[in-house]
């Protein structure tokens, strides 16, 4: 049996309510608010908070590759999944792979990691599905689009839902893209989209699939599906033949938004946090085609517990003062450089420095025990050279020694928050504060820790890890 | 280790104009500060055997105060210990002459920061800058860390916390005030100070000192020969070096660093108190330049001078102990807080004003029959400081 042994989601911190976009542009105001990235966040930072939360505490050495899903990869030329595998702290001899281009990159990461796990050329595949498209100011996808990312597990021992089958259509059809320097997501006129596109596809490979297995929508406790928007989604659940008031996944558009590449995942993590052994559900992606999988929850389902899955992320949230933070956060409008020396960076510093940059290693002493951070040749306390073990960090907790809010230091959100955090189990680090409520920053507060994209110095990205707030 | 006591003595000292001289290169400033330094003792350039130079940012070679001064073919050193590079230049000048090579030597700090544009210190060589560990790490936000953690630790309200910061800042300007070279010669009052825009809160504008230009010179010579010079020399009592063995600046830290108490200053100041012969430093030493890039520095550096018992150092604000008519004047001059903090020069401006207080010649800020002044510096930040101490003493 081949099917998904651990899953998990991330939803950044920030939300931006739909009413601060509409009084942006005098416009109409859809209720809600969905989920923004934090200046310092990318589809590689969110993918590895996903898949931190679908790991937990398992041994990470099992993992035999990393499937990277995403429209909005940071890197044009340059792998994901390699350098998010290294954040993870993985194996070195895996299969890293990216999956791109199409709203349909996650379910196809999903698709093929069954495929390997079925073929016997991997163990346990870690999927990762994460996007951060942008919709141009004032349009409606501005007002749709979210941000987020989902994780998936799948091996073929402790299975909690087994894959039952699948059915694929490939579409070729122009309703959105980008090209190559396009920032925004471009789309066609929405009549056109609707009703030659989604509206005929989705059904088509929905009702194909269950005509494949023999099922009808009765079949089903619950109906996991790609849409715009709401309206869309309401309309399509109709079509497709299931009961909207007990079938459907909410799709969470007015809470999170529509969230690409990763929408369908993190709907199925949503799905999985409330399914019961036996439960049959039914997840349609759409884009150039749609992915349609059959899965069926196990017995070990309720054993599997992501750290703090959709619920937990969702719940913990900080509204966006405005709309103009968020033209900030994604650098929107260009603003006036701070008077301050540009950012610096030099690939074989930071490749000779990965381990602790990273993958937030730090050194364990192996004559006094001490941790130490960056990880130190020489032994700061016993004096003892080149004798130690890597300690991972990243999944420590902390507490805070000191902070301030420094609004000299060039930061995207003033005030930069710099920090000393002393890590349970021993180690200290000093780096600035992210996703925090400045007002409730406390010296001794717990903090954990997030991978993120610190700067773009020599336009090569630079990513390390900082401490947040536990959410 | 050795002692320096009453080895050699200072017989000239000048200043630059500290401020935003946009006017003036760092030649200018050079020439302008050691040109009074030498009529100061009454000598000239052909009289120089050996010339130490500190700076950290605004040269790179000797040649940075050869070319201006035109020294021709002297052996001359460029020092740099960060904060603390010109008390440095001072230190192995007078090594130099204490080890017998040189009858006299000439001192220099100085710095151009105003050059560069920005509204903070310029980087160091950017090929030596660490693309992440260290980033966003600015001298006021990691001395704000260290003002957070002493309100923490010793219980002290951040409304408290601020006052007594601020007491301390309008103490400098007060002193500044009387000093002609000062950058900032005017009082400020309690509530500017505290209600001041945030720099690095808790430290506001007014708890850090300016981003300034400056130079300043010394004279030194064998003691023996000094009254040859000038019959009111004063004498180098003392030299302590202490440097951290952490660096915040990139990232990395200890977990026994303790924010607020600075142990490089401690074993820096119990070495030259120890050549000096000092026992009790709070009743022997007359008045003390210390170093005060911020507030909070002054206040922890009380405490770790061991001018205040430690966590006590509130107290002594509140009481006016380092007040100019308290028990234990501290920068009588304004500080770095008056006269900003040109980095190679700072700790030569301290030896002036200890200089011009043991000699009496302080006008204005004069303190009442003087024996021993000490100036401090110290680089860097919490867990990475490099502090230097000397103490100067009139002769007997």
């Amino acid at each position: 049996m081949v099917g998904i042994t651990a899953y998990g989601a991330y939803v950044p911190f920030y939300r931006l309510s739909k009413e601060a976009i509409a009084k942006a542009w005098d416009g109409f105001a859809p209720p809600g608010e969905k989920a923004v990235a934090n200046f310092d966040e990318d589809s590689i930072t969110m993918a590895v908070e996903a898949a931190i939360d679908c790991i937990g505490g398992l041994d990470r050495g099992i993992i035999d590759a990393l499937f990277f899903a995403s429209t909005t990869a940071p890197y044009k030329e340059k792998q994901a999944a390699a350098l998010a595998a290294f954040a993870l702290d993985l194996r070195r001899d895996i299969v890293t792979q990216d999956y791109a281009n199409s709203l349909r990159a996650g379910t196809a990461a999903m698709r093929s990691a069954i495929d390997a796990v079925k073929a016997g050329s991997a163990g346990r595949v870690l999927v990762t599905a994460s996007d951060c498209r942008l919709g141009a100011p004032q349009s409606t996808l501005e007002q749709n689009l979210g941000d987020g990312a989902a994780a998936l597990m799948i091996g073929d021992s402790g299975v909690a839902v087994s894959i039952e089958g699948s059915y694929s259509i490939a579409n070729e059809f122009i309703d959105l893209w980008r090209l190559e320097n396009d920032r925004f997501v471009r789309s066609w006129e929405e009549r056109f989209i609707m009703t030659q596109g989604y509206e005929k596809v989705l059904p088509e490979a929905v009702l194909g699939a269950m005509k494949k297995y023999d099922l009808t929508p009765k079949d089903f406790a619950k109906v996991i599906f790609y849409a715009p928007d709401a309206r869309s989604h309401t309309r399509m659940a109709a079509r497709l033949g299931f009961d909207p008031r007990t079938q459907l996944q909410d799709p969470l558009f007015d809470v999170m938004g529509n969230t690409g590449a990763a929408f369908p995942l993190m709907m199925l993590v949503a799905a999985l946090e409330e399914a019961k052994p036996g439960d049959r559900l039914l997840l349609a992606s759409y884009g150039d085609g749609s992915d349609v999988l059959v899965l069926q929850a196990t017995e070990e389902i309720a054993k599997v517990k992501p750290r703090r899955g959709m619920k937990g992320h969702l719940a913990s949230k900080s509204m966006l003062r405005s709309y103009e933070k968020y033209v900030l956060f994604r650098r929107l409008m260009p603003v006036e450089p701070a008077r301050r020396p540009e950012a610096y960076s030099a690939a074989p510093t930071i490749w000779r420095d990965a381990k602790s940059l990273l993958a937030l290693n730090g050194s364990k002493c192996k004559s006094c025990s001490r941790v130490q951070y960056p990880v130190a040749r020489i032994c700061p306390y016993c004096g003892s050279k080149d004798e130690f073990d890597y300690a991972r960090l990243s999944d420590k907790k902390g507490k805070i020694v000191s902070f301030n809010e420094d609004f000299v230091a060039t930061t995207i959100d003033p005030p930069n928050m710099m920090t000393q955090v002393d890590f349970d189990g021993g180690g200290r680090i000093q780096c600035a504060m992210t996703d925090r409520v400045v007002e409730d920053v406390k010296v001794d507060m717990p903090v954990e820790m997030t991978l993120r994209r610190i700067h773009d110095g020599r336009d090569i990205l630079n990513y390390t890890w900082k401490p947040r707030p536990i959410r | 280790m050795g002692s320096i006591k009453d080895q050699v003595a200072i017989i000239g000292m000048g200043l630059s104009k500290f401020g935003e001289n946009w006017e003036s290169s760092s030649d200018d400033m050079i020439i302008e500060a050691t040109y009074e330094a030498y009529e100061d003792a009454g000598i000239g350039p052909k009289d120089i055997q050996a010339a130490f130079v500190g700076t950290i940012f605004s040269g790179v070679t000797a040649a940075c105060v050869t070319e201006p001064l035109k020294l021709d073919y002297l052996p001359v050193t460029r020092v740099e210990n960060n904060c603390a590079s010109g008390l440095e230049a001072l230190r192995v000048a007078s090594f130099s002459i204490a080890c017998g090579m040189y009858d006299n030597a000439l001192v220099v700090g100085f710095e151009k920061l105003k050059d560069c544009g920005y509204s903070s210190l310029p980087n160091p060589s950017q090929d030596s800058l660490h693309p992440l560990f260290g980033s966003g790490v600015t001298g006021p936000g990691s001395f704000a860390l260290a003002a957070t953690r002493y309100f923490h630790k010793y219980g002290i309200s951040m409304d408290d916390g601020k006052r007594t910061l601020a007491k301390i800042a309008v103490k400098n300007h007060h002193n500044g005030s009387f000093h002609p070279k000062a950058m900032y010669q005017r009082e400020v009052t309690l509530e500017a100070v505290i209600n001041a825009p945030p720099i690095a809160w808790p430290l506001g504008l007014f708890d850090c000192c300016p981003t300034t230009d400056g130079a300043a010179a010394a004279i030194l010579t064998r003691a023996d020969l000094a009254k040859s010079f000038r019959d009111d020399y004063v004498l180098v009592k003392g030299l302590g070096l202490s440097v951290g063995r952490i660096n915040p600046w990139t990232g990395k830290c200890r977990e026994d660093v303790e924010l607020t108490f600075w142990v490089e200053t401690d074993i820096a100041a119990k070495q030259a108190y120890d050549q000096a012969g000092v026992k009790d430093p709070r009743k022997e030493i007359s008045m003390a330049e210390v170093h005060d890039c911020f507030t909070i520095t002054e206040l922890i550096n009380y405490e770790s001078l061991g001018f205040a018992p430690v966590g006590k150092g509130k107290e002594d604000v509140d009481a006016g102990t380092f007040t100019l008519e308290g028990q234990l004047p501290v920068n009588t001059d304004g500080g770095l807080k008056a006269f900003g903090h040109p980095i190679g020069a700072s700790g030569i401006r301290m030896a002036c004003e200890c200089y011009k207080q043991l000699q009496g010649k302080a006008g204005r800020r004069q303190v009442k029959n003087p024996t021993l002044g000490l100036a401090h510096s110290q680089g860097g930040i919490p867990g990475a400081f490099e502090g230097s101490v000397a103490i100067f003493g009139a002769r007997d």
